[in-house]
């Protein structure tokens, strides 16, 4: 490698380093940031149940079930909300099955193959470093170049079917503003629940909206952009939410999940939704 | 002035220690400025490459207190003065001698990658029009002093030693400056894919944490490349736009 025949260092021993910050806080709390995420999510997702709160002529549906493609009528039949009605017979007896495991895979991998987050998580889960100069446990390192981590290259069919969730979900966001009053009527109104799923699609939408392949699909892909007003309009737009991704990210993180818990904690009769008009 | 204790590495190649001086530091001084008085009255034999002590050379690149950092810009009011100030070599790199690394490896990266092709003149008078909108994304990576404080802390460098496979995030940079400049008509995809080993980059954004120039590695020149090597490899609906609706220039 070099001309004058001098080795590399030594490679360092796991967690060895030279540093005097608190370099492990980082990793520790982006384990237990995820991790907790992870063990609710999942927890929720097999609930299938207490996800649409229509009590007080509401509609609010945790964004963990939306969309609702095929329902559980065993479980819940009030609303019959759902895109294709009751899920089909055909559908094994052996295999869970709630509203939430047939869409959660979509978001789930949008984030799992996210450039913030893949750096995030391994560093927090697999050491791949703890952290910036800090040791290694494994010698060997394939990195995102050869299987299974070249996979992570498939974000951008999960970006544009976040895209379509953002959508969805602003529909839901519009739905929890109509109330039903005793004769079934809608009439515009707000509560509590309508700006919590108002402010999870805004996030979500930053998030989703600040991604780094949807920077590059814009205008990123092009070295001239000039002669492009409209996608150089967009490059700036999500190059700007971009800058601050990681903070969308842990924000829309932790609110989609506080999201479903709000409708779950209505449906439970834990909570009372508040309107405000 | 206050009493501070430096540990210094110390040694040639693959063997080496730490040694405890103790200096008096004052307002304003860097740790360069401390490392000049130990090796002036304490230890004449200390090795240590430097030149310009404002931050634009890229020469006196050392590891202050564990993080890569230029011993010139690193202020002593910055750091606990109370603990030892531990000064190393970077470790991504071969020690010649204390705190002195043979950088060549990167020099040698920086040949594999294809130079700077533009198009035709776009003037008689063989010049070119570029507006700022084009050229400005590229101009951030024109800030590069090429300290290598980024390769340092990579740790596909410095904890996997993948360095015949691998040019690093500082010729990355390079790379992108070329690859992504409105004039340029060459292609290095296939190299960075094949050859220079983009797929090896993980996303830990420690480049980025220590540039002191403050590019944003990571963001501006990694990842676009990554999506480009994405367009030509791995996306096949991209392949199929570009079937229908081939690109005629970059």
């Amino acid at each position: 490698m070099s001309q004058t025949n001098l080795s590399l260092p030594q490679q360092r021993k796991f967690g060895q380093t030279s540093r005097t910050d608190a370099w492990w806080l980082q990793p520790v709390v982006v384990f237990l940031g995820l991790s907790a995420f992870i063990v609710y999510s999942t927890w929720a997702a097999f609930q299938g149940d207490n996800y649409f709160f229509f009590g007080g002529g509401a509609q609010y549906l945790s964004p963990f079930y939306s969309p609702v493609i095929f329902d559980d009528p065993a479980v819940f039949s009030a609303e019959g909300h759902a895109w294709f009605g009751a899920k089909p017979d055909i559908w094994p007896a052996w295999l869970p099955f709630t509203p939430a495991l047939l869409i959660l895979w979509a978001p789930g991998g949008f984030r799992f193959t996210c450039y913030y987050y893949r750096g995030a998580y391994y560093k927090a889960f697999w050491a791949d470093p703890s952290n910036c100069a800090v040791g290694e446990p494994r010698k060997c390192y394939r990195g995102e170049h050869s299987l299974p981590l070249i996979l992570q290259n498939i974000h951008r069919y999960f970006l544009y079917i976040a895209l379509i969730f953002i959508v969805i979900l602003s529909y839901d966001a519009w739905l929890s503003m109509w109330f039903k009053d005793a004769s079934g009527v809608e009439h515009f109104g707000l509560g509590v629940g309508s700006i919590v799923l108002t402010i999870n699609v805004i996030l979500l939408g930053g998030y989703t909206m600040g991604c780094h392949v949807l920077r590059h699909l814009v205008g990123g892909k092009w070295n001239k952009i000039s002669g492009k007003p409209v996608h150089k309009k967009a490059y700036e737009c999500v190059t700007c939410l971009n800058k601050k991704h990681m903070l969308w990210a842990w924000m829309s993180l932790f609110w989609v999940g506080f999201s479903d818990f709000y409708v779950r904690m209505c449906c439970m009769g834990v909570w009372t939704d508040w309107r405000i008009f | 002035m206050a009493q501070v204790t430096f540990r210094v590495w110390r040694g040639e190649g693959e063997g080496g220690y730490f040694e405890e001086y103790t200096s008096e530091v004052g307002d304003g001084m860097v740790v360069l400025d401390a490392i000049h008085d130990i090796q002036a009255e304490q230890a004449p034999d200390l090795a240590v490459r430097w030149n310009c002590k404002a931050g634009k050379c890229g020469s006196c690149s050392a590891e202050i207190n564990g993080m890569p950092k230029l011993m010139c810009m690193t202020r002593l009011s910055s750091l606990d003065l109370t603990q030892p100030v531990t000064v190393e070599p970077m470790k991504a790199f071969p020690l010649v001698k204390d705190l002195v690394t043979d950088v060549s490896y990167n020099y040698e990266a920086k040949m594999k990658i294809k130079p700077f092709k533009p198009r035709k003149p776009d003037a008689e008078d063989g010049t070119w029009r570029i507006q700022q909108d084009d050229v400005e994304r590229v101009q951030e990576f024109r800030k590069c002093i090429e300290c290598f404080l980024c390769s340092d802390v990579c740790h596909v460098l410095r904890d996997h030693h993948e360095h015949q496979g691998y040019i690093g995030p500082a010729m990355f940079v390079k790379s992108a400056a070329y690859e992504m400049h409105p004039l340029d008509v060459e292609d290095r995809i296939s190299d960075l894919k094949e050859t220079q080993g983009l797929g090896f980059c993980n996303i830990t954004k420690c480049c980025t944490k220590v540039c002191p120039e403050h590019i944003t590695i990571t963001d501006n020149a990694i990842i676009p490349l990554k999506e480009r090597v994405v367009d030509e490899y791995y996306d096949p609906l991209t392949r199929l736009f570009k079937i229908f609706k081939p690109n005629k220039s970059k």
